[in-house]
């Protein structure tokens, strides 16, 4: 329990009240949405990709604290990284994340990521934390937008009109 | 229906003894990270008595076998408990027989089998069925599945801001093509209780038939479906105090013979060969295979259970909890309602400003407070109140006064949380 209570500890509600590089970039070469269907964290992830480096990104959308955090975090840390750097750093939050990385013995570049460790422990908030992160990587691989569940064929079944 | 009560002011409830009804239940004794567990999330799922778990211990221990095959001892014992556990069923609800009880595996279950039982056989191309903004996925999806397979239409009944239906837009849905409606009793997302009476009434007057989705009304108050008069009512037994499996479709007997099955297979046939089969009397005919024999029992001994205390007392003591918690809410600034409906079973959902559900949830879960969060398989009703999900605590009759305490004092946790 100690970790979950650490989960809300100031860092993340921090950056929930006052996300980091929130809003839209205007001359975006990349860009994603991302959406939680189960509990409806959604955001939109847009990048000025420089190169090989992500110049400059910013996020908007609706979410819980834990996402919302997240992505406030995930854009300060890949910030003027290479897009290698930021791929490893998708991989390495959605391990620690899911409790497959043991962040105090193995060696990794997350940093103060680390705070969102708790969520291991709490699986329905996992997809929250790794939303923003699952969407860094749909940017960069140009998915135009990607949930935390698949995609099926939606049914369409005809709605009269209510009056 | 009986009107239920709407006392203004909260009172201690002098006809159920809550402290004596709770220790009944071993579960509610749970500590969660060392604080006591406060269960309000029982819209979701009730919890068992002592006696149910008992009366599920002692069939496994000394009654078990498969029923209505065997001649010998232990089949006619099993047999004569799960046809015991239908004609309780058949009083609590007053059905007129016995044979109008069909025991499924839960609600949806029993809203898929009339979907495919009636529904395939008797709605068509360009019919219309009735829906509400309020209800289930389980009772929105498989009329999507029936609209699409044969072309038919959907047409769905509007609320206000108070979560109520706009029975006026009901009424105007209505026209020769309309073949069947679907309404729930008791809205679990907002609380909601529908004047489905007068709903059924409207409807039969023009020839169209009614199911009633009861997941959230029988556990809560008296149902008499002869009353109603409805031609479908299916309800859960998790949700009142039975186990997990087990639930109840009622049909008017004369509906359910003309239907065709829903599941193929044993016990649903009265003799079968390669080239004809001939399917058995209702309401063998829709209980196909082995049914869950136990769970069905326990069932009849969660409703044993519940009407020795009575249906009556359970639900004033339920409306005392939600009274009192809604007037505490209502006092708390930056905390709003969400379904003020003038007729509401015991659930509350709200929204804490600046916070979502989710981060509501796992903080109060941290108190011991356990209550769901999320869209409640009712993703219409959030879009109608424009937002993603809400909180909601859904109280029984054996949570306390206390207990809407600390869940009141929980909230102001969160706020202070992310002050």
């Amino acid at each position: 329990m100690a970790d979950t209570k650490a989960l809300y500890q100031e860092v993340i509600l921090d950056h929930n009240r006052k996300p980091r590089n929130y809003g839209v970039i205007e001359d975006a070469t990349h860009r994603a949405e991302g959406h939680n269907p189960l509990c409806g964290d959604h955001l939109t992830l847009t990048l000025k990709v420089d190169g090989d480096t992500v110049g400059s990104i910013g996020f908007t959308g609706e979410s819980c604290a834990i996402c919302k955090a997240s992505a406030s975090m995930m854009t300060a840390a890949v910030k003027g990284k290479t897009r290698g750097d930021a791929e490893t750093l998708v991989t390495e939050f959605r391990e620690m994340a899911t409790g497959t990385l043991d962040y105090e013995k193995t060696p990794h570049h997350l940093g103060r990521l680390t705070v969102f460790a708790g969520v291991r422990d709490l699986p329905t908030r996992v997809k929250c934390a790794i939303l923003p992160w699952h969407t860094l990587h749909a940017a960069l691989n140009s998915v135009a937008s990607t949930s935390t569940e698949a995609e099926d064929d939606p049914m369409h079944a005809p709605i009269g009109d209510a009056s | 229906m009986t009107a239920i009560p709407t006392p203004l002011k909260a009172h201690a409830s002098t006809a159920l003894d809550v402290k004596r009804v709770r220790a009944d239940f071993p579960i509610l004794r749970t500590q969660v990270g060392g604080k006591p567990l406060v269960y309000l999330d029982n819209a979701a799922s009730s919890q068992m008595p002592q006696p149910v778990i008992d009366r599920l211990v002692r069939y496994q221990q000394t009654e078990h076998a498969n029923i209505h095959r065997g001649v010998h001892h232990l089949s006619e014992v099993a047999t004569g408990a799960y046809e015991e556990a239908r004609r309780k069923v058949q009083r609590f609800i007053n059905a007129r027989e016995e044979r109008e009880v069909i025991f499924t595996s839960g609600t949806t279950e029993g809203i898929n089998l009339v979907m495919h039982g009636y529904g395939r056989k008797f709605i068509g191309k360009d019919d219309e069925i009735i829906l509400t903004t309020l209800e289930h996925h389980s009772n929105i999806v498989p009329w999507q599945m029936l609209a699409q397979e044969k072309g038919a239409k959907l047409r769905v009944v509007p609320i206000n801001d108070a979560g109520e239906l706009l029975v006026d837009e009901y009424e105007k849905l209505f026209n020769e093509r309309t073949k069947f409606v679907a309404i729930m009793h008791v809205s679990n997302a907002l609380g909601t209780i529908n004047p489905i009476k007068p709903m059924i009434d409207f409807a039969h007057a023009r020839g169209v038939p009614v199911l009633v989705d009861g997941a959230q009304a029988a556990p809560h108050l008296p149902v008499d479906v002869q009353e109603l008069d409805c031609e479908f009512y299916a309800f859960s037994g998790h949700k009142l105090c039975g186990p997990t499996g087990i639930g109840i479709l009622y049909g008017k007997a004369a509906v359910l013979e003309r239907m065709q099955p829903f599941k193929g297979g044993g016990d649903m046939i009265l003799s079968v060969s390669f080239e004809k089969t001939t399917y058995n009397t209702i309401p063998h005919k829709f209980e196909a295979g082995t049914p869950p024999i136990a769970a069905a029992i326990g069932l009849g001994a969660a409703i044993d259970y519940l009407s020795a205390i009575g249906m009556d007392k359970i639900a004033a003591h339920e409306v005392d909890l939600l009274n009192y918690a809604t007037e505490q809410v209502n006092g708390m600034p930056g905390v709003r309602v969400i379904g003020t409906a003038e007729k509401k079973a015991a659930v509350l959902s709200f929204a804490i400003e600046g916070v979502h559900p989710h981060d509501v949830g796992t903080i109060l879960n941290q108190d011991g407070i356990a209550i769901r969060t999320g869209h409640h398989c009712a993703q219409p009703v959030m879009q109608r109140f424009k937002v993603p999900a809400t909180s909601r605590a859904s109280f029984a009759f054996y949570n306390s006064m206390a207990e809407v305490d600390a869940l009141i004092a929980g909230i102001r946790n969160v706020q202070k949380v992310f002050a």
